[in-house]
């Protein structure tokens, strides 16, 4: 009680210092549920808010983090042909994970709150939650080589105008963390291009490349692991010769399932050791953060179900055409590459952008599943298309609930 | 199909190793397209041949294969004239302080006719009594100036008290000190063979119109619209609602002399929504169509068994009372004198003591708790607490109010309320472990938890309205003002009471009841 008195005594005034104010209030109804009564409608109100329900899209998203993390530092040791099982050098991976993750986490949440923090002080309202989630998923779609400042402006981009200037939380038509990537994307498409910038630590994916170990490396882990007597970051670390550090996907354009195979077996494709964006790899901790949310029904299990049946139509549709190897690659082999499992459990499923009426949430999914597919197959540039798919059906999904009521107003008028 | 078997033949021979999908597809597809092709065809010339014939055709259904709706339904028993509703959607909340099923000892000191209770009233209604008059049950207390033949009676003899005015001098209440020995004004009772103005002219002199409740909008009942059925739902599934079979002991033959006058004031049927767990004590009443519904709340709502039986069409009106007001009515046409008394529910976990009390319309919320609650910060709210209004300690129910709720006051913080609650509360969702506890009852508290937020989860509301309405886009209807949108997606099927039930679950804390009634109050004025 004391505590809380006290917190209360240092409010700062609303009219006077209003961004003090807005994030003093952020703060405060983080740490503590509002004591606001019903006033006018039901007396009792449902104990789930939208604090909560975001926060429980973040918790399904923390097994990817974590290995997400550790498998940065897997990747980077793997290019230097050192620690190739999974588990040895336990330590120096998950420390090179960290020190890569760790700012890009820290960066997307810094420039992402700090601009809702100023909008919503400006507007006089509460800082809303929506980007609890954002921010959580805008590092799980990065590359872990990413530039921060490159990160700072896509977040920026992503929050302004894909959000606030729509309005804010529950307002936007597109999904904020897609936005951030497509900006990524666009606008700097030769940091992402190409096999390279799927391996951490290095500034080209070639033989002999030397690893670029900062203080962090060498002066305080190398400190920690020394004093523990655990092997330590050695300045020559050098990419082995042959090592393209080419994702799944990648080699999947060039050589279909054959040249795929050639470099990462079924189990390690599943399980998730591999090149690629930092979260969408480890696909058993996706399907459980998928299942986990749609169980406590926090995301819609229709939209998942029907993007999964757009993706299998397509690539029947796909095999049957044949034309190039990477068009007979059947729908259980697209699941183990890429992020089509991590886009149907997280971004596809965002139900603000999604369609909100059922039959919009089964149209809705189908559409994406066949999209994403047809592009990542036949797209030339860049094989991947969950993202470009789902802003794509973002923007039609008011037109598709529109045609939902249209239909339920005909029937309710020829009842008549 | 020539063409098909062609194609398949030169498929079969291309010799492809892979298993092809792709001309499994196709051919189930077009086998699919085909059966449905003749099945729609047959369907057709089955219903061509039907009317030619001359046999009604909107009403029957036509076609070899029977509708997913009518293949699945559960038909009641036919002999006994009830239908059967099975009702997918909905939830119950169940709290703690529901009414012990015995009768609780409190005398009614006071009660108060309060004119705001009635939805389209003007706010200052000609008042024909002053402070100090005497009144007897049944005396006329006040009226309105655009309809003045419908009047409002007092339900009890006693000494008006006072007469309460809020903003612009409209009348808040009109209080009345209740008699110790009753006494009534003498109706002369038409009979039932009269013609139905005769019928009308009488309840509207009476006070028994006042009872009767107009869809949609939920007004006073138009005495030139002749309503197309009369619908009346016996049982209540709003949290700590009270058992109707407590209400109805001794008063059948009111109840079926109330069915019989109000058969003669519709076009259609009177229609009885019965509980399927709990509708004994109904079956037995004749002169009305009963269908018996099951489900979760708000499977006892009228505007829901509305939808499933008779929805209201175009430009109908329909009629919906409660038991209590049926009862009324019987009793003013067996001995002749208005009868105010109801039998109201004291619940809520707030009180000690839980029970039913033998009262008035409009009885004082005091009289009614006897000082029996467990401490001050408490909500005393006339009705359930989905679409009940708030009153005063002093205060007094609303005229269509059975039950009187007593829940605690939730004003205070709670650290890492949202994240990890300490109290359990009543909640849809699957974040909380509720479901290791189904038959739990829980304390409710009025606190929000959360704050007001835009519309960001879809579907919540209609998982939980078993009507076939678009709630989310209606209430966007709504706000934006399209009339032409509203009406039609349905808004002139719901009333308050139906989505009270989507605005507990909703997860942005969004004030729907009173979103729907601004856009019933908007449709009313055109009209």
């Amino acid at each position: 009680m004391g505590l809380l008195n006290f917190i209360k005594k240092i409010e700062p005034d609303k009219k006077k210092s209003p961004l003090l104010h807005t994030a003093y209030d952020a703060f405060f109804t983080f740490a503590y549920a509002p004591n606001s009564v019903t006033k006018e409608g039901v007396h009792i109100r449902d104990g789930m808010d939208l604090k909560r329900l975001m926060v429980h899209v973040v918790l399904a998203m923390q097994l990817c983090y974590l290995f997400g993390t550790y498998n940065i530092g897997h990747q980077h040791f793997v290019a230097a042909g050192q620690y190739l099982g999974f588990m040895e050098g336990f330590h120096l991976k998950l420390a090179f994970g960290l020190i890569q993750l760790l700012p890009i986490f820290v960066v997307a949440h810094v420039v992402g709150l700090g601009i809702e923090f100023v909008v919503a002080s400006k507007k006089g309202h509460p800082v809303e939650e929506g980007f609890l989630v954002s921010g959580a998923l805008i590092p799980l779609i990065m590359p872990p080589d990413i530039p921060l400042w490159i990160l700072a402006l896509s977040v920026a981009f992503a929050v302004i105008i894909g959000k606030e200037a729509f309005g804010g939380t529950g307002m936007n038509i597109w999904n904020i963390a897609l936005l951030a990537r497509v900006f990524v994307f666009f606008a700097y498409p030769l940091t992402i291009a190409g096999d390279e910038v799927w391996i951490a630590g290095y500034e080209k994916i070639a033989g002999g490349q030397v690893a670029q170990y900062g203080w962090w490396h060498t002066g305080f882990f190398n400190s920690i692991f020394d004093a523990l007597g655990l092997p330590l970051f050695t300045a020559g670390t050098a990419v082995v010769d042959g090592y393209s550090g080419a994702t799944p996907l990648a080699l999947a354009y060039q050589g279909g399932w054959e040249k795929v195979t050639q470099s990462f077996s079924s189990s390690q494709l599943f399980w998730g050791a591999i090149p690629g964006s930092i979260g969408e790899t480890a696909k058993p901790l996706i399907i459980f953060g998928a299942i986990f949310l749609a169980v406590t029904k926090v995301a819609s299990w229709r939209i998942m179900l029907s993007m999964f049946g757009g993706l299998v139509f397509g690539t029947i549709i796909l095999n049957a055409w044949g034309a190039t190897p990477f068009m007979s690659i059947t729908w259980d082999q697209h699941l183990l590459m890429g992020s089509f499992l991590f886009a149907m459990a997280f971004m596809a499923t965002d139900p603000v952008t999604a369609s909100n009426t059922n039959t919009g949430k089964w149209i809705y999914g189908f559409l994406i599943g066949f999209t994403g597919i047809l592009i990542r197959v036949i797209n030339p540039a860049y094989p991947e298309g969950w993202m470009l798919a789902i802003l794509f059906v973002n923007t039609f999904s008011p037109t598709i609930d529109h045609y939902v009521v249209e239909a339920n107003i005909k029937k309710r008028l020829s009842n008549a | 199909m020539i063409g098909l078997s062609a194609s398949l033949a030169v498929f079969g021979q291309s010799g492809s190793n892979s298993p092809n999908y792709f001309v499994s597809a196709v051919v189930g597809v077009s086998m699919f397209i085909g059966i449905w092709a003749l099945i729609t065809i047959t369907n057709n010339l089955l219903f061509m041949e039907a009317k030619k014939v001359g046999i009604d055709t909107s009403k029957n259904d036509f076609s070899i294969i029977p509708s997913v709706d009518a293949a699945f339904r559960k038909t009641g028993n036919e002999s006994s004239n009830a239908g059967f509703v099975r009702l997918n959607k909905g939830f119950d909340i169940k709290l703690a302080g529901k009414a012990k099923s015995v009768f609780l000892e409190r005398g009614t000191n006071r009660i108060a006719l309060k004119p705001t209770n009635f939805i389209g009233l003007s706010p200052i209604p000609k008042v024909e009594v002053v402070v100090g008059d005497s009144v007897k049950a049944g005396d006329v207390i006040f009226y309105d100036k655009k309809n003045p033949d419908v009047k409002f009676v007092s339900p009890v003899s006693g000494e008006v008290v006072a007469i309460n005015r809020g903003d612009k001098r409209a009348i808040a209440d009109i209080v009345i000190l209740v008699d110790r020995n009753q006494s009534y004004k003498t109706f002369n009772v038409p009979s039932l063979d009269a013609d139905r103005s005769t019928l009308v002219n009488f309840m509207m002199e009476s006070g028994a119109w006042t009872m009767i409740n107009q869809r949609p909008f939920d007004v006073i009942a138009d005495a030139n619209e002749i309503p197309s059925n009369i619908f009346i739902s016996t049982f209540d599934s709003a949290p700590l609602a009270p058992d109707n079979n407590m209400v109805i002991q001794g008063q059948q033959d009111a109840f079926q002399k109330g069915i019989d006058v109000l058969a003669k004031l519709t076009s259609g049927q009177v229609h009885l929504g019965l509980s399927a767990s709990a509708g004994k004590p109904f079956e037995g009443f004749t002169n009305v169509k009963k269908t018996v519904f099951s489900g979760k709340h708000p499977a006892g709502n009228v505007g829901v068994q509305i939808h499933h039986t008779a929805p209201i069409r175009g430009n109908a009106k329909v009629w919906t009372l409660g038991v209590q007001e049926v009862i009324s009515i019987g009793n003013l046409f067996l001995t002749g004198k208005f009868d105010g008394s109801r039998v109201v529910a004291v619940t809520g976990g707030e009180l000690s003591q839980t029970g039913y009390v033998r009262t008035y319309i409009g009885a004082c919320v005091a009289d009614l708790v006897a000082g029996d609650v467990k401490h001050d910060n408490v909500r005393y709210i006339s009705g359930d607490v989905l679409s009940g209004k708030q009153v005063d300690k002093e205060g007094f129910l609303d005229f269509r109010a059975d039950q009187l709720t007593v829940i605690k006051e939730g004003n205070e913080y709670e650290l890492f309320g949202w994240l990890l609650p300490l109290a359990p509360r009543p909640t849809i969702s699957g974040t909380f472990p509720n479901f290791l506890y189904p038959n739990y009852e829980f304390e409710a508290n009025t606190n929000t938890h959360g704050e007001q937020r835009a519309f960001v989860e879809s579907g919540q509301y209609e998982q939980v309205l078993p009507m076939d309405i678009y709630v989310q886009h209606l209430a966007k209807a709504v706000l934006a003002g399209d009339i032409e949108k509203m009406e039609g997606m349905g808004i002139n099927e719901l009333t308050e009471e139906d989505v009270a039930l989507c605005e507990f679950v909703c997860t942005s804390k969004i004030p729907l009841q009173s979103i729907i009634r601004q856009g019933l109050d908007t449709m009313r004025e055109q009209a």
